[in-house]
């Protein structure tokens, strides 16, 4: 087996928030009814979380967690080397209902976005209201980043996590290293 | 700027999040159909000069289509509601009616 590296070998750049490619994640797209008992049980139990996220919420972490996506679709993540078995695990106690499981680890690439003024790299880059009052922990958007779709929610007081498509990690890492660079802070929250 | 909510999201999505995909409630004529069916079906729209329906996608978001009845002069949006349907809601030609005495699209007015 040749050995697995992420989009951009963790990378990382220091501005007035630190920007850093996290490195690989196990993330699963699960698409089914998410009203449905026996498919958020499932689900849940694949994450190791309690239940499914309300909308545009994330629960849990990069570690085990789900993130909601869309009205049918949500992220599962967990370990990636435990990926293949719990695709498989999803698969195998979901057998014969409608749903979809679908490893997508290496289809995606993961960034973090740390500091005070974490907010403001985002603000300048998504059309998404990121004021203190409108945008807290937990609280997940799926928009584009400048040119590019992506999702990011916020993991804690000062930190975001973001998820792109693989094959535009290296723009979406120097589109968040600019508006992270030193100088161009806005001070607005 | 145009900010339309998604129905499905809840998010106030503005303009560059979205894609147009054109009007709304089309009805379909495909093989089979008279020629001047699919003419019809093909080339004909509304073009109004006032309020219109259209279709919209939540492109760069959870990837719905919805749809968003607005005003092609004022760009007042009057609502959005989702796509599972093949007519306008109710309350949604009310409020419209309302607003705009004497609208007119296609069979509603």
């Amino acid at each position: 087996m040749s050995e697995a590296i992420s989009a951009l070998a963790g990378a990382n750049t220091e501005g007035f928030a630190r920007v850093s490619e996290l490195g690989l994640h196990g993330m699963i797209t699960v698409r089914g009814n998410q009203s449905d008992a026996a498919f958020a049980k499932a689900v849940c139990a694949v994450a190791g979380v309690d239940a499914l996220p309300a909308i545009r919420k994330m629960v849990g972490t990069l570690e085990g967690g789900i993130a909601w996506m869309s009205p049918d679709e949500l992220m599962v993540f967990v370990p990636y080397s435990q990926v293949v078995e719990r695709v498989g695990q999803l698969n195998e106690t979901l057998a014969g209902q409608h749903f979809l499981a679908v490893n997508v680890s290496d289809a995606r690439a993961v960034f973090g976005i740390d500091g005070a003024a974490a907010r403001e790299v985002l603000a300048k880059i998504a059309p998404v209201d990121l004021s203190p009052e409108a945008f807290g922990v937990g609280d997940l958007r799926r928009t584009r980043i400048s040119q590019i779709a992506a999702a990011f929610w916020m993991s804690g007081e000062e930190s975001f996590r973001l998820v792109c498509f693989r094959s535009v990690a290296e723009y979406a890492f120097k589109l968040l290293g600019t508006s992270a660079a030193k100088g161009g802070e806005v001070g607005y929250f | 700027m145009l900010t339309l909510q998604c129905p499905y999201c809840g998010v106030m999505a503005e303009e560059t999040e979205l894609s147009a995909g054109g009007e709304a409630h089309l009805k379909r004529f495909g093989p089979g159909s008279t020629d001047a069916d699919f003419e019809t079906y093909m080339f004909m729209r509304e073009n109004p000069k006032g309020v219109h329906f259209e279709r919209w996608r939540h492109a760069n978001g959870c990837g719905k289509w919805f749809h968003a009845a607005r005003c092609t002069v004022t760009l007042e949006v009057f609502g959005t509601y989702p796509a599972q349907t093949s007519v306008p809601p109710a309350d949604l030609l009310d409020k419209i009616r309302a607003a705009r005495p004497g609208f007119k699209w296609r069979e509603f007015e």
